[in-house]
């Protein structure tokens, strides 16, 4: 555990030490605001809520989330510390946690200081707090979700721009599978069981039922097997490529 | 190969590696003991650090096994991890730390806290002279101070195995002596491997130095054995005065000479190198011809051999 908080803390470290922590930061948050205000009709609604804020959150992590995952172990295995860092006293399993726990709570960091919104609804009118919490928490989960499958993709590659090509095309996917682009094509010849399956894979279809209220715990737990499934990957990803 | 010692701190067994169809590493087997400093010797892409990255757990091997101060490498790889300081080909580091930053990390993940990590890395950094550096990101730093601050990482916990691969590559001829002199005043009480191309490296600190080429292990012993099997072996540099024109001819029909070759030939002075038949001394021979014909003798040397000669030989063959 204390090797894991090792690692994390260097890579945070190297997330401030670049411009790319704040790039991301001040982009991330211009887009969620952007959004939510334009597309969004966030005023125009007249409802003290926050789900036209968060309804944006899987197109905008599709597309930024890459760019913080590509670097993961593409970068690590680019410039050789990939090599450094697995001779060190530590498994497998720590660096990848470590690694993916740093991104993950730094995309936590860049969520958290969106609470201007949360403000704005709470002095606007009287916000069902508890859903908001609720998205809040779908949202940095979904973010782990799509940091784990660019971490595990990351680990394929020593091009940061493949990395990241493949993990947005990867995540959208995985974001359209429940909508209608993706059931459209399925529609008239799969099994419903397929569609089904299909659905069920979405990140889309799991985090709108949290952002609507519908508290499951299921898709909580959905969410945490796709990272614990794509983190696993990783591993071996890591191990079978490190050699190249 | 016989085992020299049987408390060895590397023990390296068989160890192959298949990258695909190629066979990067055939069948090597070596020991290195405490006091040792072991050259690892090979033309680039010999499967050196190949075997490097297998003894250090970084590469799990095809087939045979390493064992570093009797803890296996493949069934105990943390306990390994904390025996060996290595730095890897191309000495890496996260170019976005300063050298000191960089060395608390590894502190860290090496368990130094507090005090403890602080006096490693002040140790580290003083032994590597690394003082002038420490606000710089690695980023910014020359070849030198880079490898300089993988040495430092490598040292940093003191470990009784010191694998480095390629540790004076980029550095100038001032640096080199620095490295070795710091290799050299670590040697007795650590098992050290270093890999290399310099052959005067292996003369400056190895004591035993073992080459290999195509992934095989082609020869092992110390730097003097191994010069021993050079053509340039007790052979006999001469630099003759005028007047000495048939001392080739008459040199060659010596018995015990093998060739002779002219290394310059200009007016005043003929410099000649008599080798010898199967490493044999001709030198008194020579000194005797030269007096007898009454030679001007301007300067008269006898070669140890040439590590070089060595090395091209039996990575040339094979």
């Amino acid at each position: 555990m204390r090797t894991i908080c090792v690692i994390v803390r260097r890579e945070l470290q190297s997330y401030f030490a670049t411009p790319l922590a704040y790039v991301f930061i001040v982009i991330f948050l211009a887009l969620a605001g952007t959004l939510a205000f334009f597309v969004g009709n966030f005023f125009d609604r007249g409802q003290a809520d926050l789900q036209p804020f968060f309804s944006f959150h899987p197109w905008l992590y599709l597309v930024l989330i890459p760019a913080l995952a590509m670097r993961l172990w593409a970068e690590e295995r680019r410039s050789g510390t990939i090599e450094l860092l697995l001779t060190l006293p530590i498994s497998m399993t720590q660096a990848v946690l470590g690694k993916f726990l740093a991104s993950w709570i730094f995309s936590g960091i860049a969520l958290a200081l969106t609470f201007p919104f949360w403000i704005t609804v709470n002095v606007l009118g009287n916000p069902d707090n508890g859903v908001i919490l609720a998205s809040y928490i779908g949202s940095f989960l979904m973010a782990g979700a799509f940091l784990a499958v660019g971490s595990a993709i990351s680990a394929l590659t020593k091009n940061q721009v493949i990395a990241f090509v493949v993990t947005a095309a990867v995540s959208f996917l995985f974001t359209v599978s429940g909508s209608g682009i993706a059931l459209g094509l399925l529609k008239g010849w799969a099994p419903q069981s397929l569609i089904d399956a299909v659905t069920s894979m979405s990140f889309l279809t799991h985090f709108n039922a949290i952002v609507r209220g519908v508290i499951d715990l299921r898709d909580a737990v959905f969410f945490v097997s796709v990272i614990g499934l794509f983190l696993y990957a990783n591993t071996v990803i890591v191990d079978l490529k490190k050699a190249e | 190969m016989a085992r020299l010692d049987a408390d060895a701190m590397v023990d390296v067994r068989h160890l192959s590696r298949n990258f695909g169809p190629i066979r990067a590493v055939d069948d090597v087997s070596f020991t290195v003991g405490r006091g040792q400093v072991l050259g690892f010797l090979g033309p680039n892409g010999a499967g050196k650090s190949t075997t490097m990255k297998m003894i250090t757990g970084f590469l799990a091997p095809s087939a045979g096994s390493a064992a570093i101060c009797g803890a296996d490498v493949a069934s105990d790889p943390i306990t390994i991890k904390r025996q060996i300081g290595y730095l890897p080909e191309g000495a890496p580091s996260y170019p976005d730390m300063t050298p000191p930053a960089f060395l608390r990390f590894v502190a860290n993940v090496r368990g130094y806290r507090g005090a403890q990590a602080r006096q490693r890395i002040e140790t580290a950094i003083e032994r590597t002279s690394l003082q002038s550096v420490l606000t710089q990101p690695i980023d910014t730093l020359s070849k030198g101070f880079k490898r300089r601050v993988g040495l430092a990482q490598a040292l940093l916990h003191d470990p009784p195995v010191l694998i480095l691969d390629e540790p004076t590559d980029g550095l100038d001829p001032n640096q080199k002596h620095e490295v070795r002199n710091l290799i050299n005043a670590m040697a007795p009480e650590k098992a050290i491997i270093i890999s290399t191309h310099l052959l005067e490296e292996v003369d400056a600190v190895c004591s035993r130095a073992i080459v290999i080429a195509n992934g095989k292990l082609v020869a092992d012993g110390t730097p003097d054995e191994l010069a021993q099997r050079s053509r340039h072996h007790n052979a006999v540099r001469v630099v003759l005065g005028k007047g000495a024109d048939t001392a080739a001819q008459e040199l060659g029909a010596l018995a015990q000479v093998a060739a002779v070759e002219h290394e310059t030939d200009d007016e005043d002075d003929k410099a000649l190198m008599i080798f010898a038949r199967e490493g044999r001394s001709i030198v008194a021979d020579v000194a005797d011809l030269a007096r007898v014909r009454g030679w001007e003798v301007k300067e008269l040397r006898v070669e140890r051999g040439r590590l070089d000669d060595v090395f091209r030989q039996v990575t040339s063959s094979s």
